[in-house]
């Protein structure tokens, strides 16, 4: 009944210099959905999602044990193509982080890494299609040379998720996307994570529940670095298996 | 009370409390002498700088309107013998002129490549105990005197440049330009590393996570988004090139004729005021023609910062 997982983790266990931050992670993440990652703060979630593109490695002192399975490979083999993986896993940030380029050239810079440059009128193609994706092809169209960093935090929220999609991802993980963002823009870009489950398989971490329980097909709940529960984002919200998972969906901590 | 607001910064180590609130004699005579006092003097100094500037732009334009008044500006301007104590005299200020651009202009090809990459290596590459070593070896660079530099020039660096280029005198152009280089280097390291370090970490994180190579980060994202600090450390450096005096004065041989090669000794405008100013009788033309130099030079490092802070505000749009 349960589609096949996109991603599997194999007890892992992250640790940053001493501090143990992730404890025995088993998670089956499956393809095509949108999984809600939710817990208290600080309790593991942006690390866990940042896992899954190995960015983790950028911290120093970071060590991590176990396995990661992303179509049946283990990403954590040295042998693992970072550049590709992170091609594969996109990810989009918690506060949109455009860079100080123009709109144009913050979408070019991804297909120009990847060799996915080719003629001009093609790179043009992309751009149109990606910001079409992301539903600001219509406002933006005449105005591509523009700073990214003058857009709204909402379109360039959308222009981060752009700049992932036209790199043609597999995954796409999302560390609490809309935290910026004010309520309508939040209820904006949430219908766009509807539209993209259809063919990518979301990740996102909130902990905002409401949001959990409007997108996500499927939700995990985390608590001081270990995977409490993970089921239908439904039975999560309405009928948990784990006392802990019930006392932070009615509010009674976090 | 409500006048008592804005006093809550001056009174913050003291215990709050009805006692602590009310203003004492002295603070109340502080506001109300103190205030204007204190802002008479900011506007005073502010007023005096701008004065000075213009008290020795007058100055100079003075002195140089003197020479003219014997001596035609066109063939001081377009000239190209420098020969203040001939029969008649030639001040063609062309050759000083070239002097100063070629050896310039070779500093600053050969210190911002350089600089711009060892900010970039410091930054970016550098583990992080050989970072903190570079940079207090720049610092320790920054504090060499001039003087210093222009003996290291004559006494090394000028025969190592004969030798290597096969020339009949080491000092020349191309001395000057290195020790300018090496002395614009420390500015231009230290600032530009400023301005790479401060680029948000959100940018790089950004780049990576779409699978960028930490080169590809550091050319297309770190750069740019730095290139306006980089840009003021630039034009720092090439204001410190400009001005110096100290250095050219010793290792550049001194020839005040029309450069057609850095190999070759030659003279800059800085170097013969300097260098000429002692030998002059005042009042004499060729004491004037110096204060034209000096008005040339003023005339251009004005319109280099001019240029500069232009290229500042622009990259900060
Ligand atoms: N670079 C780091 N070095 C040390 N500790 C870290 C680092 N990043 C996160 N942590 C710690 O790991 C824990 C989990 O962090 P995080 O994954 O960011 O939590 P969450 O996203 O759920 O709020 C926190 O206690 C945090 O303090
Ligand atoms: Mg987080």
């Amino acid at each position: 009944m349960e589609p096949e997982a996109k991603i599997e983790t194999v007890d892992l266990n992250l640790h940053y210099g001493a501090f143990h931050a992730l404890t025995d992670v088993n998670i089956r993440i499956p393809a095509r959905n949108v999984t809600a990652i939710i817990g208290p703060s600080g309790c593991g979630k942006s690390t866990l999602l940042r896992c899954f593109n190995r960015m983790n490695d950028l911290v120093e002192h970071t060590q991590v044990q176990g396995r990661i399975v992303i179509d049946g490979e283990d990403i954590l083999a040295p042998t693992t193509d970072l550049i590709a993986l992170r091609r594969k896993v996109g990810m989009v940030f918690q506060r949109p982080n455009v860079f100080a380029l123009s709109i144009y050239n913050n979408l070019k810079f991804g297909l120009r890494i990847h060799g996915m440059l080719s003629r001009a009128d093609q790179i043009r193609e992309t751009v149109r299609q990606g910001l079409e994706q992301v539903g600001l092809w219509d406002d933006l169209k005449d105005r591509l040379g523009l700073n990214a960093q003058s857009l709204t935090l909402e379109q360039q929220q959308r222009l981060c998720i752009a700049r992932v999609l036209i790199l043609r991802p597999d995954v796409i993980l999302l560390d609490e996307p809309c935290s910026a963002l004010d309520p309508i823009a939040t209820l904006r870009v949430e219908e766009l994570l509807r539209v993209l489950r259809q063919e990518y398989t979301l990740i996102i971490v909130t902990h905002n529940m409401q949001q959990a329980a409007r997108v996500a097909d499927f939700t995990g709940f985390m608590y001081l670095g270990r995977l409490i529960e993970f089921d239908d984002t439904q039975k999560i919200f309405t009928n948990p298996g784990q006392q802990l998972t019930e006392d932070y969906i009615r509010g009674s901590f976090g | 009370m409500p006048e008592n607001s804005h006093e809550s910064v001056a009174s913050h180590t003291v215990p709050h409390g009805p006692e602590a609130d009310r203003p004492t004699f002295w603070t109340r005579t502080r506001r109300r002498i103190g205030e204007p006092v204190v802002e008479a003097c900011i506007r005073l100094s502010g007023l005096a700088v701008v004065a000075f500037v213009f008290l020795i732009f007058l100055f100079l334009l003075k002195d140089s309107l003197s020479l003219f008044r014997e001596y035609p500006l066109g063939q001081f301007l377009f000239g190209t013998q420098w020969l203040p104590i001939s029969d008649p005299p030639q001040f063609g200020v062309v050759p000083l002129l070239l002097g100063s651009l070629y050896v310039t202009a070779w500093a600053i090809l050969i210190c911002v490549p350089l600089g711009v990459g060892s900010a970039m290596f410091i930054s970016e590459v550098a583990p992080k105990h050989l970072k903190n070593v570079l940079k207090s070896l720049i610092e320790i660079l920054a504090s060499i005197p001039s003087v210093v530099l222009g003996f290291l020039g004559i006494i090394w660096l000028a025969p190592v440049l004969r030798n290597t280029f096969g020339l009949s005198t080491g000092m020349c152009g191309l001395t000057g330009s290195l020790l300018l280089a090496f002395m614009a280097l420390p500015t231009i390291i230290s600032i530009s590393e400023d301005a790479l370090t401060g680029v948000p970490r959100t940018y790089r994180e950004a780049a990576y996570g779409l699978g960028a190579t930490r080169w590809q980060t550091l050319w297309r994202i770190v750069l740019p988004s730095a290139s306006s600090g980089i840009l003021a450390a630039v034009m720092l450096g090439i204001g410190r090139v400009v001005g110096e005096t100290m250095v050219v004065l010793m290792v550049t041989g001194n020839a005040p004729v029309m450069p057609r090669s850095i190999l070759q000794p030659l003279r800059t405008l800085t170097a013969t005021i300097a260098g000429e100013m002692g030998e002059t009788v005042g009042g004499s033309e060729h004491y004037f023609a110096l204060f034209a130099v000096g008005l040339v030079l003023f005339a251009i490092t004005f319109a280099i910062n001019f240029v500069a802070d232009l290229f500042l505000r622009r990259a900060r749009k």
